[in-house]
Parts: C-alpha cells; structure tokens; sequence
C-alpha cells in the first residue's frame, strides 16, 4: 500500500563500525533519503515512506542480517512503524 | 540562571587512508577494505626471489589470467583476520556440542558394524583430501595477487585443517577415540582402488603451477563436486538406512561449503565477466578439471553409494554445471 504523504520521516542510528552497512542500504533503497551526519550520530530523512531492508543490509554486510539488529544502535525514529522479517517500513499512514 | 547546552561538531580533515579515499572516497572505510585493499607490496622490490629470478615477488605474471585491478577480486562475505575468526569460534562452539551430543549417546558406535565401515571408508579418507586442499589453498595465497584474494586463500587454507579435524572427530566417534578409523582411512587413502583417482587428482594439483588455474580446480570444480556428492548425497543415503545421526556432523560441513561457495563463485565470476579471454580460459580450466574429477571420483562413489553412485554422480554433475553457467562459463 502506497502513502500519498510527503510529511517527512526519519530514523537516527549512532555512527559506528556497525551502522555503516545499514546506512549505506538505506541511502541505496530510498533515492529521496537525505544523511545528515551529526556528531557521533547519523539521521535519515526522508519524504513520505522509508523502507529498511533486510537483503539489501546482508549484502551490504556481507553476512546473514536479521532486521531486529537495528536496534542494538537505534537512537530514534519518526513515522509508522511496519515491521517484517525482510523490511522495516517508516511512514505516516494517516492523511 | 538560564543553562545552555551546545553542541560542537568538530570535522576531521581526512575520513580515512589516502589509498582507500582513492577507490572509495573520502568517507569512513569499513574495516574489510582497511584490511584487504591495497595492502600487499607493489615497488621497491631490491632482489628478484632466488627460487623464480624471472619474476618479482609478488608478480601478476604467475597466472594467465589478467585483471586490470586485481582487487576486483573481493570476497562478498567481507572476511578479515577479525570477522573471519569471530565466525568461526562461533561455529567451532555449535560444533562441538553437537559432537558432544552424539558422544554422549554413542550415536555412532551403535550402529550396526557393517554402517560403520561403510562411514569410515566412504568419510574419514576425506580428511586426506582437505589435507590436500590445504596445500592447494596455501600455494593460492602464496603467489595469488592482490590481499583481497590472497587474504580470503588464507583462511580458506585454515578452514580446511579444521575440515579434516572434523572428519577425524566423526571417525574417533565410530571407534571410542581408539584411532583405528584413522589408521584404516589413511589406508584406504593409500591403498584401496576406489580412492586412487580421487588422491591422483589431489596430487596432480599439487604440481599445478598457475594459481587461478588452481583455484579452479580445487575450489570450484573439486569441492564442488566432493562436498555434495559425499554430504548430500551419501549423507542422505546413509541416513535412510541408518538415521540421520551422522547428518547432524555433516551438516556443518555443508554449510561451510554454501558460504565459502560465495567466495569461490564471486571470484570466478568476477575474473571470467573482465574479458573474453579470461571467461574463455578459466571455461577450458573448469571443464579439464570437471571432466577428470568425475571420472575420479566415479570408483569412490561407487564404493559408497553402491548402485546408486551412477544417479548420484549424474545428479551432483548437472548441479555443477547449471552452476558454472550461472557464474559465465561456458561447459
């Protein structure tokens, strides 16, 4: 189901060794996502609908990823949360 | 009294090593490229090495095969020494309670004596080939090019001594750490006619020369065809008359083989899509060495899976063929 929202969303990972192959998925997965990288911290914002894959992580990773990791460096988040084993989807359902 | 909180970013001047900005830019490298791009040596060589005066020590000319950049030749499981070593203590440990629990019930000396030697004969010489891999590999990371791969050839060359401790574990299992399976696979190894093809072609690759050629023969083809054939399909064999005990020891060894799999795989495709010479020549090395391996290892088949090694051996070829099509080779 597409959102026909524009209201922006965003998730925030602390910046370390751990974070970068997840980092690098999303900016991979979603073309409007914008990095700004804050000290010690880095924050995704996007436009309407972010998507978290898990493949894509893997890949990045080179090693089996399972979604739930995120959280271990997770610092916060804005939007709906929908979660499955292979994505992680933030967005505003509502309007 | 009002109390402000700032914060102050300060930016470094450079993200990483000047070597790894060049290929990456100038942002934070993980640490698999710290550790395998451009580390090994490429001037200032004072001396040729006395055993191949022809050539530098590290010198692209030891294989056919040409690659622009040899780092191209990356492992997607991105395995340095800590990654690699962190994995495998992890496995080590799911391992050994697994040997734990067949140790503990006897698992595998109940069994009926004839299934015992039929697991000994078909199983324990192969500690004999990973012993063999274990050279090979050692000769890749010996005059390989490039860290990326000789690094990945290194490890591989450590995994196949555990390999072949492991096989000697389910042969200590059968005979209550006597030996004697050890004894008899290493006569079998030497001796029997059924392993003779399988050790001949072992040792022919100990006297293969070109590298690439080598990784080929042993990675690709060789294990390609040993692992499922003695894992899967013994394996499954095996444990329709004998349950699956032994399965739950072999099941590592199949895994290992799905991830280096990706190793081996990527490095073949990635040399074979740089040219049509490189696809053309590693294509010629793949069906050579398919074509004598099959050939070998038809006797060992048949000494362990009786009249069904001919369906099996069939099964495991066309596996590895639709395989190296996908990798593009051309069989």
């Amino acid at each position: 189901m597409a959102t026909n929202s524009t209201q922006p969303v965003f998730i925030a990972f602390q910046d370390n060794n751990d974070t970068r192959p997840i980092i690098d998925a999303i900016m991979a997965d979603n073309p409007n996502a914008k990095l700004n990288e804050m000290p010690a911290l880095v924050k995704i914002d996007c436009p309407g609908r972010l998507v978290v894959k898990r493949e894509t992580i893997s890949e990045m990773a080179g090693r089996d990823f399972d979604l739930r990791e995120i959280y271990i460096n997770l610092i916060s988040l804005a939007g709906e949360v929908d979660e499955s084993e292979d994505e992680f989807v933030l967005e505003w359902k509502s309007k | 009294m009002t109390v402000e909180i700032r914060t102050t970013g300060v930016k470094p001047i450079r993200n990483t090593f000047s070597h790894l900005a060049k290929r990456f830019g100038d942002k934070n490298a993980t640490r698999y490229q710290e550790s395998a791009y451009d580390i090994q040596p490429l001037v200032n060589f004072h001396y040729k090495p006395l055993w191949d005066p022809g050539r530098d020590l590290y010198d692209v000319r030891r294989t056919a095969v040409v690659m622009k950049d040899w780092y191209a030749l990356k492992d997607p499981r991105q395995y340095y020494y800590g990654a690699y070593t962190i994995t495998r203590a992890k496995q080590q440990d799911a391992l050994d309670r697994q040997l734990d629990f067949v140790e503990k019930r006897d698992l595998l000396r109940i069994l009926p004596a004839a299934a015992r030697h039929q697991l000994v004969n078909a199983l324990v010489p192969l500690r004999h080939y990973e012993f063999g891999a274990n050279l090979n590999n050692s000769h890749m990371a010996g005059y390989g090019f490039g860290t990326a791969y000789t690094q990945a050839a290194m490890m591989n060359c450590m995994d196949r001594l555990g390999m072949a401790q492991h096989l000697s574990r389910i042969g200590l299992l059968t005979d209550g750490n006597t030996g004697e399976s050890l004894t008899e696979g290493k006569r079998q190894w030497m001796e029997e006619a059924a392993w003779q093809g399988v050790r001949r072609e072992t040792e022919n690759q100990f006297v293969a020369r070109d590298w690439f050629e080598l990784h080929v023969a042993q990675n690709l083809v060789a294990d390609g065809l040993v692992y499922p054939l003695f894992y899967q399909q013994f394996d499954a064999a095996f444990a329709a008359q004998n349950g699956s005990a032994l399965s739950s020891l072999t099941d590592y060894l199949m895994r290992w083989y799905e991830e280096t799999s990706r190793w081996v795989d990527s490095v073949v495709k990635t040399a074979a899509s740089e040219s049509p010479e490189n696809a053309k020549l590693i294509s010629e090395w793949t069906v050579k060495w398919r074509d004598v391996w099959v050939t070998a290892l038809k006797p060992a088949a048949e000494a362990a899976l009786g009249d069904k090694a001919g369906e099996a051996l069939a099964t495991v070829t066309t596996a590895f063929n639709i395989k190296a099509g996908k990798l593009g080779l051309k069989l």
